[in-house]
């Protein structure tokens, strides 16, 4: 089935179908029909999934999707164009540019904590640069994927993009077909089979991992507003989210106040039981559960609440003063449960992050412009935001994507077009200006050697800023004399005419 | 001596001090790269010479002056490259600032190849300086010579605790691949990438690999057959048939072919004279190995030799070939020639020399010759390739303005100029928000409610542009 999937898709693909800008449009447009169409059953199916609250699903999955192809359908036509670059003198005559287009046939595996954001963003772009794509959405989250399964074919050519459901077996059979690009959203583990796989048929591949985003605290911040928004990021989602700040780093004196301000917030936002909150959600299930519950062992609750393994219930929970050795600092937490780490200040939070993997997101709370700058110079993460969380997601002209072991590549608006096309290079040469050439050609001498080069060579510019001012200073001289001749001349030929004029009457 | 992981452990501790970042050493490491070059000219043509038989001439057109080049148009735009990028935000965030920054990865690896033994590991090494890493150099072992000079001349001039050149074959190559590097740049074979690429996975390291294939000559419509016999012939014996990008095997109608022949001939004789193997400007197969392998597959031809055919194995010397009378099957079209033999294949269409070429792997390079410009937009627009090039061939890859590499069997990633900076950068996005209007910011916050989701959609979705004025 998996094998039939990638085989309908690339005799679609072949079929030269996918690459008129008309028809990437039409299924561009058909795709935000699809999510605005139907988002009820789209929210539906994530309360089922995840119990998403009903303004989540527009907030942290539909609006970015409809941005996208919003962005996509106006600009597609400027992105498929062709890109000049400068010539030399060499080909000052002939056309020299990059051309996009389409890879071929490209695989997008999404996840479950956003199952409709990761497996659709991708797809924009796929459809945007002309490929055709197989899509294989999570299986643990069920009831997306089905529906998917079920809507995307009555929407879009499913020729082109054929929906492929199933677990582990199935995705591993996927992999062992030929793809042109593969765009995975998951863990890093699984993202190394993925590249492994893929390098049997030389195939990129765009991984988009995860890890331990960090969120370093500076004493010298707006506390209330930082524990605010951190909280927010945090547990949206019930902490099941790819750039969630994992852990906080901060100093020892801060720490009883950032836990009362994210106390205070969790009450405003969720109230007294947050199990009760219709905007509070779930774990996906069972399994992921008993993992977050696991790496909690050892360590005392600043916060926490009664949980419920039926239910899938974790409740907001926040620890502090943890230890960089325990096991809650070890892996990515991926729930709603956040250690505070005590460092002692910037230069600190600065080894400890590099001490580390690089994570996808990286958050700094400062109002210090010396912290800020220090922090983003001396770290490297996928992205950053400072003074927030999440929002360098939200602009579709950042791309988007990690570094090291939070992955390889990145996308979001004309970055998804770029990553799933081939910038062709193309110089269009006539067979005119032969004699230009005779310099390449043997017998070779120095001669030849000599004018070669000097078409060729490119040369250090060592313009100084104060040659430089003189040549824009003689310019505009230059411009001014020109100025002034052209008055002078317009005056003589008034006065020549007036003259006329008087002699005639 | 150190071992591998010694020297991949110290290169990323002296990453992390940050001495590589600032611009003025990336700029002065630069200038003692063009430095090396330029005080050491005749050295490295003397290596090249020794290596491939490389004429002066194309060690200095092809090598020499490309490094310096791609070195010199680096120096010239580095502070430009390194400016954070500001891009555009929606409502909700136009009161925060959004850009890109261009950051290195850290510690990378660039294993060079022994056609264009200088350029092939240079090129790269100088888009890793230029983006601020530390660096890795593996020199194909083959090239001893030039291997051999990089290993003498490289600490001299550049930074020791930031760029290290390591030699050996491929044990040595394998070593080096167990330990994490932060980007591999390969340029070689499909074969080995593939086992890079497996050896990256292990690490998450993302790769680029310059590879090849066999890339194809087209020749149809009218043609100044003259012109573009000469234009074939330099690009095709250039290096003696050793570059990537060479075209490997002509495709055309039988009275074109008819007509080339003599064409070639001509040219063939007027670059090299009578007797090519006494021609300086003639170069030799890179070892007896190689010699033997394109002599193998010259064998196998069921094909007909009408120009050259003849060999010397201890020079090494395979002189300028042409075949024709061959079919799909033949031995000269499975596999990459990579020396002086181009086999004529006659097809009567362009259409079908279109379907010919899109049965078999993305090449590195396509090349169209041809006075009707329908027939070049043809070709272009059916076909996939790294590059395309039309009525010339190779040169598309000398432009520092033109990103250079393969799709496909022929390669991910490219390089050259700019190019090879944005390869070696890790681009990260960035968002500075401000403190204010966290008024506006609560609209996102629990309890959720329909009229903030219906403001925040407002200020959150992208609008069609419908006022021009503002």
């Amino acid at each position: 089935m998996e094998k039939q999937a990638a085989e309908c898709a690339r005799k679609a693909y072949l079929s030269g179908r996918s690459r008129p800008l008309q028809f990437r449009l039409q299924q561009l447009h058909a795709l935000y029909r699809l999510i605005t169409e139907k988002e009820a059953e789209i929210s539906a199916a994530l309360k089922k999934d995840i119990n998403r609250s009903q303004y989540d699903t527009p907030l942290f999955e539909l609006i970015g999707l409809e941005n996208d192809l919003k962005l996509a359908q106006s600009s597609l036509s400027d992105w498929a164009a062709p890109r000049p670059a400068k010539k030399n003198l060499l080909t000052l005559s002939d056309q020299v540019y990059t051309q996009a287009e389409p890879l071929g046939v490209v695989l997008i595996i999404g996840a479950w904590n956003y199952p409709w954001a990761l497996t659709l963003q991708p797809l924009i772009g796929a459809i945007a640069a002309g490929n055709a794509a197989v899509v294989k959405p999570s299986e643990l989250s069920k009831h997306s994927s089905s529906l998917l399964k079920e809507l995307l074919p009555q929407y879009l050519d499913q020729e082109m993009y054929p929906v492929v459901t199933g677990g582990v077996p199935e995705t591993q059979e996927l992999l062992q077909q030929r793809f042109d690009h593969i765009f995975y959203t998951g863990n890093s583990t699984v993202g190394k089979l993925v590249m492994e796989a893929a390098a049997r048929h030389l195939t990129p591949v765009t991984l988009e991992l995860g890890g331990k985003s960090p969120c370093y605290i500076d004493k010298d911040c707006d506390m209330s507003v930082a524990c605010r928004r951190i909280t927010w990021g945090k547990f949206a989602n019930c902490g099941q989210t790819c750039i969630a700040p994992d852990y906080i780093l901060c100093e020892p004196g801060i720490q009883d106040r950032v836990v009362q301000e994210i106390q205070r917030t969790l009450l405003e936002f969720y109230g007294e039981d947050p199990k009760c909150s219709l905007d509070y959600g779930r774990i996906i299930n069972q399994h992921h559960f008993d993992r977050v519950m696991a790496l909690l062992e050892g360590n005392a609750a600043a916060i926490e609440g009664k949980n419920d393994r039926e239910e899938c219930y974790i409740a907001p929970t926040i620890l502090r003063d943890v230890s960089p050795h325990s096991r809650l600092m070890q892996e990515e937490i991926f729930g709603p449960v956040l250690p505070i780490v005590p460092i002692g200040g910037v230069d600190e939070a600065i080894r400890f992050i590099n001490d580390r993997e690089k994570p996808l997101a990286l958050y700094v709370f400062s109002q210090d412009k010396k912290v800020i700058k220090r922090m983003l110079s001396e770290t490297s993460s996928g992205g950053v935001t400072v003074n927030d969380v999440f929002m360098h997601y939200t602009v579709n002209s950042l791309p988007f994507g990690g570094v090291g072991n939070s992955g390889i590549g990145s996308y979001h608006g004309k970055h998804t077009f770029d990553r799933l096309s081939h910038h062709k290079t193309c110089l269009v040469k006539s067979l005119a200006m032969e004699g230009m050439n005779q310099v390449r050609y043997p017998p070779q001498n120095a001669v030849h050697l000599k004018r070669a080069k000097f078409f060729l060579t490119t040369r250090l510019c060592s313009c100084h800023r104060f040659a430089c001012v003189w040549a824009i200073l003689a310019t505009m001289l230059a411009l001014g004399l020109l100025i002034a001749l052209l008055v002078v001349l317009l005056k003589v030929k008034d006065f020549c005419i007036f003259d006329t004029v008087m002699v005639d009457t | 001596m150190e071992s591998h992981s010694e020297v991949v452990a110290r290169l990323r501790s002296v990453f992390r001090t940050g001495v590589t970042i600032p611009l003025q050493f990336r700029l002065t490491q630069l200038s003692a790269l063009l430095s090396l070059m330029e005080d050491n000219e005749a050295q490295i043509a003397d290596a090249l010479h020794k290596d491939l038989g490389k004429p002066k001439f194309e060690a200095v057109l092809s090598e020499i002056d490309m490094v310096r080049n791609d070195i010199c148009y680096a120096i010239n735009n580095l502070k430009t490259w390194m400016t954070p990028e500001y891009v555009g935000t929606n409502l909700a965030t136009k009161f925060d600032d959004c850009f890109i920054r261009r950051e290195p990865f850290g510690v990378v690896l660039i294993i060079g190849a022994w056609n264009y033994p200088l350029q092939l590991i240079l090129l790269p090494l100088v888009g890793a300086i230029a983006a601020g890493n530390c660096a890795v150099l593996k020199p194909s072992e083959i090239s001893q010579a030039t291997e051999q000079l990089l290993a003498d001349l490289i600490p001299k001039y550049l930074s020791k605790e930031c760029y290290v050149v390591m030699c050996g074959g491929a044990e040595e190559t394998k070593k080096l691949l167990q330990n994490k590097f932060d980007h591999i740049f390969y340029t070689g074979s499909q074969s080995v990438a593939r086992g890079i690429l497996r050896a990256a996975a292990d690490h998450l390291t993302p790769v680029t690999l310059e590879l090849g294939g066999k890339s194809p000559c087209l020749i149809y419509g009218g043609v100044d057959i003259k012109t573009a016999a000469k234009r074939l012939v330099w690009a095709k014996y250039f290096n003696c048939g050793q570059s990537c990008v060479a075209p490997d095997y002509l495709l055309c109608d039988a009275e074109t072919r008819d007509a080339l022949l003599p064409a070639i001939r001509e040219a063939l004789e007027g670059f090299y004279g009578p007797d090519p193997q006494r021609c300086q400007d003639v170069g030799r197969i890179v070892t007896d190995q190689h010699w033997s392998h394109v002599m193998e597959l010259l064998g196998r031809s069921k094909g007909r030799v009408v120009i050259g055919g003849e060999s010397t194995r201890e020079d090494k010397y395979i002189a300028p070939t042409v075949v024709v009378d061959i079919d799909e099957t033949d031995a000269l079209l499975q596999e990459e020639i990579f020396g002086p033999v181009l086999p004529i294949m006659a097809l009567e269409t362009v259409e079908e020399a279109i379907d010919f070429v899109n049965a078999r792997e993305s090449p590195l390079a396509l090349y169209v010759f041809s006075d009707v410009p329908q027939l070049v937009t043809k070709v272009l627009e059916n076909t996939r390739s790294g590059g395309f090039c039309s009525n010339d061939g190779i040169v598309h890859m000398t432009l520092p303005t033109l990103p250079f590499g393969g799709v496909g069997a022929s390669g991910m990633g490219c390089y050259h100029g700019r190019w090879s900076f944005d390869t070696f950068s890790h681009k990260r996005g960035c968002m500075f928000r401000g403190w204010a209007l966290e008024r506006i910011g609560a609209l996102r916050y629990p309890p959720y409610s329909e009229t903030n989701l219906s403001w925040l959609r407002w200020a959150t979705t992208t609008k069609k542009s419908s006022c021009s004025v503002m």
